[in-house]
């Protein structure tokens, strides 16, 4: 039979369309899949409410990998980052705290708190840098099994060891406490202003259902360092419009390689012969043959939904059970009128950087204390920005539009349904914001909620989570998403996987993407 | 003491950093926050507003106005219309570069020229024996730029005229929100924009009128730090960067003529006698001695530079102003005089002059570079100016 592609992706997520543009780009012929109308996943800009475009779902780019970026050229396709650089925290008590890219600005702020705090946060930022330099290039690996390495596996191996070992011992027992402790207790040891504490514990909690005094909550701090490193590259900062603008130049440069990406196409199954895929059958009815079959869903939804139980062996279909979803963070997005006025911001160019709801450390514990028996958190925690204060074409000129991430929101409820409890939910993100910018209310045109479960309804999100599986230590680099099976490889051949529910994970880095078609590309040649 | 320019009750208060440099013996400001961040992407993103007073400016009138700067520049004026203006550079009787600049044809015999140095006697020589005005308006004359994507959307607001008929390099005398304004889209960014001329009386309500409008846009002040950086992604040369005036040395090798500096295409030989005619046209003949040319810095080489080491891939936070030299199989062929990181092109560009046989793009050199005080070289690639031109420029 002749065929027309070498590769089909199912997902035009930002990963699946890295994934295509690399193989694309090797001369493969490929063919992206998306259920939806729009491209993008869960990276996508739709505008919602007439002349107010939302970044619906993800809303900054995190740690997109630099590599990326260079060899897509994906500058010239049209991404555009500009920097997210400081960070407002407003008190329950009046005050505030807020965080600066430069260091004095940023010494005196903390200066306002402790004295103390102020003289060890330089130690403290390059104790983490340091650390992150250390552990980065992880990121540009292809996990090996630690029980069976294999040849590539060794040389993976030896690399680490060899960039670990540019730790001296006292970074390195650092190190280990990292990955072993929780953000809050690794923090006690370094500060002892409460609320520079909870606003740097929030980035080891973010789209995890665990709290800031749960053990290994500590490790995803670095994350925030890694993207230091690459600090001119902004791997950490708004797209000009929106997160969409990113899939949209990845997807640019992939058809400039000539691959083909069709809109509306939904999956229904994986095809497969022999133990081999051979292609995927739409739920159209329509049949594509192709011997590579790569998945940019999340494992749920490669290995149980697209293949089914039966292709897994035991160890898999255990893995996949137990793999942790168990989405706990949700999403409301408003059209303003106007900008709003936080009571305790000093200076209103913190508008453009992260408002971040995050008042005391017992806040956020509080919040995640509702979530854990199965209540979305009455106050909690929100990480709000208002891409409009840069970016002006995102809205009518002098209106704005505000992202709110809010966490916590289980899927699981205890009570009732997420259909009947999404505007409650709403509510309680906007009474809680309007504590800290009493105005709020009176600016909002339009307000759009999103729970975990509406997130698995739209695009797929197996139970919501926005990591397509829980950024936790025991989820990640080789147990990710399962051990053995972190290669981007499944048990059939010529499936693979290049979601975020592989290594290097979540967010928008495009890592999973590139990593998978190099695998592809490596077999192929063999 | 540097002097203030009509803005400058504005911009001082502005000035977060207290960063300032002189400009042509006015003060101007380097970045208005401590970090030039911000101020780059609003040029790029938004819209910036810069005080570029400190220009040279000069009014040139008369029955023979036309004749004087068409003897001056190496520019045809005879095909400026009238509401046009031109980039020109002027050079001495050997063709070296003095300076370069606008000149706006306001009516038939009255012109604005802007000029980095002082320029006044250089007219005044020419003018022997020609019917013509020449003053001097540099400090009657305040000027903003107002550069970026949504800087047209500003001066809508309160333009009395259409901006969409205003076309690249064509001014328009207008009133803005009743203050009366040359405006000229024109700009040093390499985007859309537009530079205003007014009279310092008005300047203060000029500023408060653009910033109270262009909130909504998210117009912000910006420093010279964040518009170096963008002059370098457009391809603009700086003078006492890229080259140096005739006029400030007497050692040839620090001199240049526009065919070196990529800027052939302003000097037109057919026109009538203009200084430095004979020379430019002999070394049109022969070829010039060298090629001004875009570099763009491989960065997996640079990485690996770094990489021995032990460190990482740095680059530079904002752009550099130290000339740095070119190889090409170990000899060196030139010189790279201004460079910068470009976040939005996401590549590490810099100007170079080349010996011409090096000025094919896709030429293959190295830039020299330093980490900790030891030199290495980095792989580049000759490349087209400029690096960044946005449809929106000329749209």
């Amino acid at each position: 039979m002749a065929q027309k592609y070498d590769a089909i992706i199912i997902g035009g997520g930002h990963n699946g369309l890295t994934c295509a543009a690399y193989l694309a780009k090797a001369g493969r012929r490929v063919l992206v899949l998306e259920q939806r109308h729009i491209l993008g996943g869960a990276a996508v800009t739709e505008e919602v409410y007439p002349g107010f475009k939302f970044t619906v779902f993800s809303y900054v780019v995190s740690l997109l990998r630099p590599e990326v970026i260079r060899e897509l050229n994906l500058a010239k396709h049209g991404l555009h980052l500009m920097p997210l650089e400081t960070a407002f925290v407003p008190m329950e008590n009046g005050n505030h705290l807020a965080l600066y890219p430069d260091p004095a600005s940023n010494r005196e702020a903390i200066r306002r708190h402790s004295a103390r705090d102020a003289d060890v946060y330089p130690e403290f930022s390059q104790m983490m840098y340091d650390m992150a330099f250390a552990v980065k290039p992880i990121l540009g690996m292809v996990p090996p099994d630690p029980t069976a390495p294999g040849l590539d596996g060794l040389r993976t191996l030896l690399d680490m060891v060899k960039h670990a070992g540019s730790l001296d011992s006292k970074r390195f027992y650092y190190l280990t406490k990292l990955m072993t402790m929780s953000a809050s207790d690794f923090l006690d040891e370094w500060f002892e202003t409460d609320v520079l504490k909870a606003v740097t514990a929030i980035n080891g909690i973010i789209g995890t259902y665990l709290g800031p005094r749960s053990p290994g909550t500590a490790y995803v701090l670095l994350h925030h360092y890694m993207g230091e490193l690459d600090g001119a590259f902004t791997a950490w900062g708004f797209q000009k419009g929106g997160t969409g603008a990113v899939s949209q130049a990845i997807a640019s440069a992939a058809r400039s390689f000539g691959a083909e990406i069709r809109c509306n196409a939904r999956v229904a199954q994986v095809m497969v012969k022999n133990g081999q895929a051979v292609g995927v059958a739409l739920e159209s009815g329509e049949e594509i043959y192709s011997p590579v079959v790569v998945s940019g869903c999340d494992p749920n939804v490669t290995f149980l939904k697209l293949l089914g139980e039966e292709y897994l062996p035991d160890d898999l279909a255990q893995a996949m059970r137990n793999f942790k979803f168990r989405g706990s963070s949700g999403k409301v997005n408003l059209a303003l009128d106007g900008l709003p006025t936080f009571t305790a911001m000093p200076d209103p160019s913190l508008l453009q950087g992260m408002m971040e709801i995050c008042p005391s450390m017992d806040f956020v514990e509080r919040a995640y204390d509702d979530a854990k028996y199965g209540c979305f958190s009455r106050r909690p925690y929100l990480d709000v920005t208002i891409p409009t204060a840069v970016d002006p074409t995102m809205a009518p000129p002098g209106k704005h539009v505000m992202s709110i991430f809010v966490q916590y929101a289980p899927y699981q409820l205890a009570e009732g349904t997420w259909e009947e409890k999404r505007e409650a939910f709403g509510d309680a993100v906007v009474n809680t914001l309007a504590e800290f910018a009493p105005n709020i209310k009176d600016l909002i045109l339009h307000r759009q909620v999103l729970s975990p479960w509406d997130m698995e309804q739209m695009i797929g999100l197996t139970e919501g989570n926005i990591f397509h599986g829980e950024l936790t230590l025991d989820q990640l680099f080789f147990l990710r998403p399962a051990p053995g099976w972190a290669n981007y490889r499944t048990p059939v051949k010529g499936y693979w996987q290049c979601g975020s529910g592989t290594h290097p994970g979540g967010g928008i880095t495009a890592g999973p993407g590139r990593l998978a078609a190099l695998e592809i590309l490596k077999d192929g040649k063999r | 003491m540097p002097r203030q320019t009509p803005f400058y009750s504005r911009t001082s208060a502005l000035c977060e950093s207290q960063s300032w440099q002189e400009w042509a013996g006015f003060l101007s400001a380097n970045t208005y926050e401590l970090e030039h961040n911000h101020e780059y992407y609003a040029i790029r993103t938004a819209a910036a507003l810069l005080d570029i007073s400190p220009l040279y400016k000069y009014h040139i009138y008369g029955r023979d106005a036309f004749k004087l700067v068409n003897r001056v520049v190496t520019r045809d004026v005879g095909k400026c219309a009238v509401g046009q203006v031109i980039y020109t550079p002027w050079c001495d009787d050997a063709g070296k570069i003095i300076d370069d600049g606008t000149l706006s044809r306001l009516e038939e015999n009255f012109f604005r020229l802007t000029a980095a140095d002082p320029t006044y006697h250089w007219l005044r020589d020419n003018a022997v024996g020609l019917d013509v005005q020449i003053e001097d308006v540099t400090e009657g004359l305040g000027a903003l730029a107002l550069q970026g994507p949504t800087s047209r959307d500003i001066l809508a607001q309160l333009a009395d005229v259409e901006l969409s008929q205003l076309k690249f390099f064509r001014l328009t005398r207008a009133n803005l929100g009743g203050i009366p304004v040359t405006i000229s889209r024109t700009g040093y960014t390499g985007d859309l924009g537009y530079e205003i001329w007014v009279e310092p009386p008005h300047a203060e309500a000029l500023w408060d009128r653009l910033m109270e409008v262009g909130q909504a846009y998210r117009l912000r002040a910006v420093g010279n730090i964040a518009l170096d950086m963008a002059r370098i992604e457009a391809g603009l040369l700086l003078i006492n960067v890229d080259f140096i005036s005739a006029k400030h040395t007497m050692f040839e090798i620090q001199k240049s003529t526009p065919y070196e500096l990529g800027l052939g295409w302003t000097v037109h030989l057919d026109k009538p006698y203009f200084v430095g005619q004979a020379a430019l046209r002999a070394e049109k003949a022969a070829g010039p001695v060298w090629a001004t040319v875009g570099l763009e810095v491989n960065l997996e080489s640079l990485e690996a530079v770094y990489r021995e080491f032990g460190m990482p891939l740095t680059l530079p936070g904002h752009s550099w102003n130290e000339a740095v030299p070119i190889y090409a199989a170990g000899r060196q062929i030139g010189k790279a005089t201004s460079g910068t990181w470009s976040s939005v092109l996401k590549k590490y560009v810099a100007l170079a002059r080349l010996k011409p046989q090096y000025a094919k793009p896709g030429t293959r050199v190295q830039m020299e570079v330093t980490v900790e005080a030891h030199r290495r070289v980095a792989e580049a690639t000759v490349v087209g100016l400029p690096f960044f031109e946005p449809e929106r420029k000329k749209a």
